[in-house]
């Protein structure tokens, strides 16, 4: 009597089941690829200007190079900022450990400057657009552990895809 | 070709779980062993015993970066990059800490990290406040060894 509702639900238990197995491991895929390969990163505002558009650009970063060399000066960097981590903007690496940074404190009001030596295992980020930039000018050098990935290309706007490195500054 | 086939298996097979296993352990929880004796009393109470504790590190708490005094927290060194510490939050952002020099104010998106064995410990004391972005997961119970088996206090 029960048996072809019976099979009718064996039949969708095991289709559920198959299709959830198939939504987890692309979900595992998307994370492995996301957490140890690279990941799309969204720059928004002024801080980086000309480098990157104020108006909002989406950027491919990867995370490979951080585990088998340091970052070099000029690489634009995702950072976690440790003022707030939830947020994580995007900064070139100025300093490396044992550079001696000098710079502006605040180009706005004054041209008082400092000096400051970058401690081992930390690295001095600064935007580009020195006036409107919040960085390590504020919050100190960063440490290495602090660095998400390192920006590769430039993906949308499509006008300007294209490689995004280091560039003397 | 039979061979051959079930290699290819194999290698399905491991590929998926090792993917499904690093998800777990990012964005779940992970087993950890704890090596020295800077937190004592809490892990590792035997000095020069072989056998360290493994605890559990629970990762939930990295999508809003919520911690609260007292939580037992594994971080990555901010002078050594690649090594990991687990020590205790003693300091949240804004609270004022007398270290062993003066008294200073933990900043924003700081927390101030100590070990429970003060007398052998490197921590905020020598390297400062560490960002709350370095923080890599909380310890919430001792797994291993048997007897040891309990909850993390705050």
């Amino acid at each position: 009597m029960t048996s072809p509702s019976s099979s009718f639900w064996n039949t969708a238990s095991r289709e559920a089941m198959k299709s959830g197995m198939f939504v987890a491991k692309v979900y595992c895929f998307l994370h492995v690829t996301t957490n140890y390969l690279g990941f799309m990163a969204y720059a928004y505002g002024p801080s980086m200007i000309p480098t990157l558009h104020p108006s909002g650009n989406m950027l491919l970063a990867e995370r490979i190079s951080k585990r088998y060399q340091k970052p070099s000066r000029g690489d634009i960097v995702v950072i976690r900022s440790p003022e707030n981590p939830n947020k994580t903007p995007i900064k070139r690496v100025v300093g490396v450990e044992g550079d001696c940074i000098s710079f502006v404190i605040d180009p706005v009001k004054s041209d008082e400057s400092q000096t400051i030596v970058v401690p081992k295992g930390h690295v001095f980020v600064q935007g580009d657009y020195t006036h409107n930039s919040r960085d390590s000018r504020n919050f100190g050098p960063v440490p290495y552990g602090l660095i998400q990935g390192r920006v590769l290309w430039r993906v949308w706007p499509f006008q300007d895809f294209g490689p995004l490195g280091p560039t003397p500054t | 070709m039979g061979i051959q086939n079930i290699l290819w298996q194999v290698a399905k097979k491991s590929f998926t779980g090792s993917i499904i296993g690093l998800t777990i352990s990012d964005r779940c929880c992970s087993v950890v062993p704890v090596r020295g004796d800077s937190m004592s009393p809490t892990f590792n109470p035997q000095r020069n015993s072989y056998l360290d504790d493994y605890v559990l590190v629970d990762k939930f708490c990295l999508k809003d970066y919520k911690f609260a005094r007292g939580d037992v927290v594994v971080f990555s060194s901010p002078t050594h990059f690649g090594d990991r510490y687990i020590k205790r939050i003693v300091g949240m952002p804004g609270e004022w800490i007398s270290s062993s020099r003066d008294v200073i104010r933990v900043p924003e998106g700081h927390c101030w990290v100590e070990g429970d064995n003060k007398t052998s410990s490197l921590d905020s004391r020598s390297f400062g406040p560490i960002p709350l972005g370095l923080i890599q997961g909380r310890v919430t119970r001792v797994m291993w060894p048997p007897q040891r088996i309990s909850k993390i206090g705050r």
